[in-house]
């Protein structure tokens, strides 16, 4: 007789018999119907009608019974909340029953039924238990809390419970130490400002003693609650760790996580030169590769953390790569995982194995893995230069096996690696065009036409092959329009005089045919370029391309180290702060590493040295996808447009012609016949396309058109300048008043000043001299007033300065002192003036330099600032402080905030990195400056400040 | 913590379905079934899977999803280990985990899921306390229980609930008392076309079944603890007094256990006991191609292979196999292309080979990849790391056990490529 009698059913109506069984004297009988109606809820049937028959079966002797009614009142309760109150008397009576089990069993299910009504009589009982004698008891009501906490938060707070689970982590009984930390952790993550768990040394202290004692489940609760721990020193980070290191051989492979997460924030305080960190740093590789040999959704988990661990600290695991090779039969989501990490373990030292591996992968069964293993080999040869060569012949191989996705995923990681290598492989072309054909996925079919617009001078039918592509254009994807576009202005500008017809028949296909915004906007781009300024288009179509990065799905640094905090969490295993995904918590307190500690000076010097390998090894963000269109869309326009020499055009005078013969009739005709186009696309047709005569005026002109569409970006304008204030009143200067202000204009400095005469007599032989200041700031020229100063005359005069006289701290930073002499006297007086004049033209920094450079700089020196009342909107910005030399060098999109990295230079050389934090709709911007004169940012801020509000 | 768990069948039925907390709608499972869809294998589904309001984690066991489902911020792997840790239990109460025998103790099976977690937090996972709670169903106690009217919930509190050895119940008597070592290696290993190893490890376990009366203390020491630098142990086991003398000190669980797993990484040399001789042609021209493997011992340390299983999946390609054994006998489904050969001993005398020709499927091209083999081999009286128990010693009780050490080298992911 097993329990699936339970499942039989009669005609005669399951509830009805149920009801009568319930009732009956007999109490095995009443057993066997509670058996039923557990069984029947058990799958999912509604029972819920029988409630007040199966709790009349409460009252009894019997556990078994007992514990059965209660699983069943644990379900139902909230649906029957008047009948539930029947239940409290029993609770309360079993909560004072002598049997310790009873007491618990009692407390904990009372805990579970969710009826408010309930909960109130629940305190009184839970209060004893809190307190009870037997340990099992304490430890059950320590949950109980939690439960209570969920259901009422108020009731819990005023009844001082939190304050007894606060005591309850000094309990004797490692046990119930446990539940308390799990309890109380759980209620702080609905209530993330309370400082519930205020952990302090001697606290540490209980926790990692009872750590040693308890379950493997409460090891878990344990070591999560200390890694929200902030040792004071790295004294105490270390002892913590020795004490934490045991665990790293539990069996329990989540017990194993969590220490890792401990250790892995800790260590972040130790200094590197101690032999401690390098024993730490051994250990923790072996737990890691054990958990590879565990269950593969337990492997699955672990990758995913070692994913983040790598990124943090490569040296733990580089001798492990063989671990990773992936097995036949590994289900596909752990091979994938073992596919990523492989690629970041991937260098000089191991890449013959690594590549070996690849290809073996290349020719399995499935396909997401095989195309994965195809894209490893591409960004093995960007990451180790010296595996290039190989990397190249061995995705040959793979094309030469003609298997389509291959092929496919082959063309789109060489087009990577010709990015990165310029002018070394171009030789497999040929074998490329071959496959032409069988080209069917977009991101290949791009990839191909991005190969042979860049190499068109090398392919002799290049205009062929792009022509092809060109016939069923309305029926790609976008990208591949927008690649074919690009492409084919390329090859014009290669081949002007066979392709004319294909570009304006590119041109008319995006620019007429097309309801895509972006393929008309980069129709138009190239339209006007062409047809205005053909020098300029070349420069800007075949422009230098920004370098390609080695990995392109790295974290983010400041994100991986919010990352490192949540190792064994689900925010580790989707890489993302819990912030982003977990509901409920209400604000969800973003958790960072801890500083290094110790003395600065001395940890300094042999930390920077290896930070900037691991950084070098490791370098920029860039999302791939953009790379390969936006090329040109990423170009940088910043500087004010230095228009090519007009002197050239004599040269280009065969496309010119062209141009004007071809183009602008073509145009005209389009102005004429179509109207709505001009009006629809926001161009108004520029008078210089339509009128081909127009070719001689001023080149900037078109180009600054175009600018002024796209935004305003690099407009000649030069940063902003202030108006001028009174710097030094009349009164105090016999009746010279001089107001001025400051502005930077090409690369140079100048002080706009006006002087004026409010004296009755005439002014002459005007000098000015500086003090000396924090940038060495002086005059270039002596103060040039040619006509003597007649009473209540002014003059405008623009000093222009320069930036190598001699230094001298000021404070304010940016405090000038100046002296004024004329022909009556010599006057004094200072002035302040905007930091964003210093900021210099080149101050774009690499992207790889700014995220080696970023983590280069101490966090001490990181400063938060908040911009209030700007309601611009993200490009704006970006253009905005563009104008003042404040480069945008990536932007990112991270829940819902735009992040705006940026870099800027000052004269002196100093560099100054920015994030520039910006929610849509909220007019308050988060500014963090990272800078080794951290004294800058101040003033920094201010310019910031200053250029956006204006 | 932990929400709810859901037992699902190989068809996607719900048969059971818990919650430790406020109920949640089964419909949540949709999204495990679209994953489940989406997957090609039941092997393949993810083990977490997002949903709106909540995240499902799933390990599969005995043809069977264990989906648990969690609201808030979870350690994954708490989760994980936890579902694990259920079908241990059940597999250990029911001697089998599976669908008939769930359902057949419906009932039993919800008291000890309820005894295993508190709202979502483990209460007692240990099979030693969870039997004294709950005892398990034998023929004899139902008889038993139907006459007398006696139950199966133990109602005193478990001894070791609470005590600094939670694993073990006080009170325990045996008349033979006994203590038995498994030393068991599995080799993982990945070979390539020509024979050499691109990677080999060892996964090793000492499981132990001990059956000794009261509080026994056992000390058990390696002749070459050196090996063992990468291990995980039963929370048994005194760490303090390996790391400073490299002794396993323990006070036994009763009954069977694992009392610890090593791993020998493939940084050290493993000894590889089989090789694989193989020569697997698809020709273009003709329809047939060839096949041809042979097996033989390599390093055996002069024990003797046995229990050899050779099994590989076949392109899609391949229509039938024509094939001969030396020994064993041998399958080939058509239908799922799997090739399977189980040869039994290995006689190095006489080396057990399997050959005959391929028909592959006619007009299409040869097939791209190459099968892998995956091989199966059991060697007893052989750890082939070479670790070895060196002795056991009890104190604490008075009596003598009877001792017993076991070895035995199984073949894990052993995989050749061709």
């Amino acid at each position: 007789m097993t329990d699936s009698k339970y499942f039989t059913t009669t005609k005669k109506g399951e509830i009805f018999e149920l009801k009568a069984e319930l009732n009956s004297d007999k109490k095995e009988k009443k057993k066997e119907a509670v058996k039923k109606v557990i069984a029947s809820m058990t799958v999912g049937k509604d029972v819920s009608a029988l409630f007040p028959d199966v709790v009349n079966c409460m009252q009894t002797d019997n556990l078994e019974l007992k514990k059965l009614v209660y699983l069943y009142l644990m379900n139902y309760a909230k649906s029957q909340p008047d009948m539930a109150i029947m239940a409290v008397n029993t609770f309360v009576k079993d909560c004072e029953d002598p049997n310790p089990l009873i007491r618990a069993l009692a407390v904990r299910t009372m805990g579970c039924i969710r009826v408010d009504k309930i909960t109130e009589y629940l305190c009184e009982p839970l209060r004893k238990c809190l307190k009870d004698e037997d340990p099992y008891v304490r430890k059950t009501a320590a949950v109980c809390v939690a439960k209570l906490h969920d259901i009422n938060a108020q009731l819990v707070e005023d009844q001082g419970f939190l304050d007894t689970l606060k005591d309850l982590i000094s309990d004797s009984n490692p046990m119930v130490v446990a539940n308390a930390v799990a309890a109380l952790s759980e209620i702080a993550e609905s209530h993330p400002s309370s400082n519930l768990l205020d952990l302090n040394p001697q606290s540490i202290n209980k926790l990692l003693t009872a750590l040693n004692e308890c379950t493997e489940w409460g090891q878990i609760f344990i070591l999560d609650c200390l890694a929200n721990y902030m040792p004071k020193d790295d004294r105490e980070a270390q002892s913590i760790c020795e004490r934490v290191t045991p665990r790293l051989s539990h069996a329990n492979s989540a017990v194993v996580l969590s220490a890792v997460k401990v250790l892995m924030k800790f260590m972040e305080m130790l200094s590197k030169d101690l032999d401690y960190y390098g024993t730490l740093l051994k250990k923790l590789a072996p737990p890691l590769v054990t958990l590879l040999s565990a269950e593969p959704e337990l492997q699955y988990v672990a990758l995913r953390n070692i994913n983040l661990i790598v990124q943090k600290r490569p040296e733990i695991l580089k001798h492990e790569m063989k671990v990773f090779f992936v097995k036949y039969n590994d289900p596909i989501y752990v091979k994938l995982e073992k596919l990523d990490i492989m690629i970041r373990l991937a260098s000089q030292a191991n890449i013959a194995q690594v590549l070996a591996e690849l290809k073996e992968y290349a020719t399995e069964v499935d396909v997401d893995f095989v195309r994965k293993a195809v894209r490893a080999i591409g960004r093995c040869a960007i990451k180790v230069e010296q595996s290039a060569e190989r990397c190249v012949s061995t995705l040959l191989d793979l094309i030469q096996t003609k298997v389509n996705y291959v092929v496919q995923e082959a063309i789109v990681v060489i087009k990577d690696i010709f990015r990165k290598y310029p002018n070394k492989y171009e030789s497999v072309i040929a074998t490329l065009c071959e496959n032409l054909d069988s080209l069917d996925e977009p991101e290949a079919r791009a990839a191909m036409i991005w190969i042979v617009g860049e190499y068109a001078e090398r392919i002799d039918n290049a205009d062929e092959l792009l022509e092809s592509f060109l016939e069923g254009f309305h029926d790609e994807s976008t990208q591949v329009q927008l690649q074919l576009l690009t492409a084919i202005v390329k090859l014009f500008l290669k081949k002007p005089t066979e392709t004319q017809e294909l570009v304006q028949q590119v041109l008319s296909l995006a620019t007429q045919d097309s309801d895509n915004p972006d393929l008309r906007d980069r129709g138009y781009i190239y339209w006007r370029l062409l047809s205005t300024d053909p020098v300029a288009a070349k420069e800007v179509v075949l422009a230098e391309k920004p370098l390609i990065s080695e990995e392109t799905d790295l974290i983010e640094p400041t994100l991986l180290d919010e990352l490192i905090c949540y190792i064994g969490t689900l925010a580790s295993v989707y890489h993302k702060p819990p912030s982003a995904f977990v509901e409920g918590s209400r604000g969800v307190v973003h958790k960072s590493l801890p500083p290094r500690t110790g003395s600065s000076e001395s940890t300094e010097s042999p930390d920077a040295a290896p930070s900037a390998v691991q950084a070098a090894e490791q370098p920029a963000v860039i999302p791939t996808q953009g790379d390969l269109l936006g090329d040109l869309l990423n170009l940088d326009l910043s500087p004010p447009v230095s228009g090519p020499p007009i002197a050239t055009s004599s040269v280009q005078m065969g496309a010119v012609d062209l141009l004007g013969g071809g183009l602008d009739s073509l145009l005209r005709s389009d102005v004429g016949g179509s109207p709505a186009m001009g009006g629809s696309g926001g161009f108004a047709p520029a008078p210089s396309t339509a009128m081909p005569a127009n070719l001689g005026a001023p080149l900037g002109s078109g180009l600054g058109d175009l600018f002024d569409l796209t935004g305003g970006v690099g407009t000649l304008s030069g940063s902003y300048v202030a108006p001028k204030t009174v710097w030094l009143p009349a009164m105090k200067a016999k009746g010279l008043e001089i107001s001025g202000t400051f502005s930077r204009q090409v690369g140079s400095i100048s002080m706009d000043l006006v002087l004026t005469n409010k004296a009755l007599q005439v002014m002459s032989d005007f000098a000015i001299q500086f003090n000396r200041n924090s940038f060495g700031l002086a005059p270039a020229a002596p103060l040039q007033v040619h006509a003597p100063l007649a009473p209540n005359q002014s003059v405008e005069i623009s000093l222009p300065l320069n930036t190598v006289g001699s230094v001298m701290k000021m404070d304010p930073l940016n405090n000038l002192q100046v002296a004024v002499k004329n022909n009556i006297d010599v006057f004094y007086f200072s002035t302040l003036y905007p930091l964003h004049i210093l900021f210099v033209e080149d101050g774009k920094m690499e992207r790889q330099m700014f995220l080696a450079t970023w983590k280069d700089i101490p966090n001490e020196n990181e400063a938060q600032f908040q911009i209030k009342d700007c309601s611009l909107n993200t490009d704006a910005v970006s253009s905005k402080l563009q104008g003042s030399n404040i480069f945008t060098i990536a932007k990112r999109n991270v829940e819902g905030q735009d992040m705006l990295y940026q870099s800027l230079k000052l004269t002196n050389g100093i560099w100054v990195l920015a994030e520039l934090r910006i929610q849509p709709g909220n007019p308050s911007f988060t500014l963090s400056l990272k800078c080794r004169a951290p004294e800058v940012s101040q003033y920094i801020y201010q310019a910031y400040e200053t250029i956006l509000k204006n | 913590m932990i929400h709810s768990l859901f037992l699902i069948n190989a068809s996607g039925d719900i048969f059971l379905e818990k919650h430790w907390k406020s109920v949640v709608s089964r419909s949540v499972c949709d999204y495990f079934f679209e994953a489940q869809e989406r997957a090609s294998e039941a092997e393949n589904v993810p083990p977490v899977i997002p949903t709106p309001h909540h995240y499902l984690l799933s390990v599969y066991r005995h043809k069977i999803f264990f989906v648990a489902v969690i609201q808030s911020e979870v350690p994954p792997l708490f989760v994980i280990e936890f579902l694990h840790r259920v079908v241990d239990t059940f597999q250990d109460y029911f001697g089998v985990c599976s669908e008939v025998m769930i359902k057949d103790n419906v009932v039993v099976v919800y008291e000890v899921l309820e005894e295993m977690l508190d709202n979502g937090f483990p209460l007692a996972t240990e099979s030693n306390i969870l039997k004294e709670l709950i005892k398990p169903p034998t023929i004899l106690r139902t008889v038993v229980n139907t006459i007398t009217g006696s139950t199966n919930v133990g109602d005193q509190l478990p001894t070791g609930q609470l005590s600094v050895v939670p694993w073990r119940r006080t009170g325990v008597k045996y008349t033979n008392n006994e203590a038995y070592f498994d030393v068991i290696e599995e080799i993982d290993a990945i070979i390539d076309k020509s024979g050499s190893t691109i990677t080999a490890e060892i996964q090793g376990v000492v499981d132990a079944c001990v059956k000794l009366t009261g509080m026994p203390d056992l000390t058990l020491s390696f002749m070459n603890p050196r090996l063992l630098d990468d291990v995980s142990f039963h929370p048994c086991v005194r760490f303090k007094r390996w790391e400073s003398e490299r002794i396993l000190s323990f006070i036994p669980p009763d009954g069977n256990f694992r009392l610890l797993s090593y791993h020998v990484s493939a940084q050290n040399l493993v000894a590889i006991p089989v090789y694989v001789k193989h020569n697997i042609s698809f020709r273009d021209s003709s329809s047939l191609g060839r096949f041809e493997i042979t097996v033989g011992p390599k390093q055996t340390m002069g024990k003797t292979v046995e229990g050899v299983m050779v099994t590989s999946q076949m392109p899609k390609g391949v229509l039938n196999m024509t094939l001969t054994p030396s020994q064993g006998t041998h399958i080939f489904d058509p239908v799922t292309k799997l090739l399977s050969w189980d040869v039994g001993k290995i006689n190095p005398q006489k080396l057990p080979s399997l050959k005959g020709s391929v028909s592959l499927q006619a007009g299409t091209s040869k097939p791209d990849e190459n099968p892998t083999i995956n091989l199966q081999f059991k060697i007893q009286q052989l750890a082939i790391s070479g670790l070895k128990v060196n002795r056991l010693d009890m104190y604490g009780e008075k009596y003598k056990p009877f001792k017993g050490i076991k070895y035995m080298t199984k073949a894990g992911k052993f995989q050749v490529r061709t």
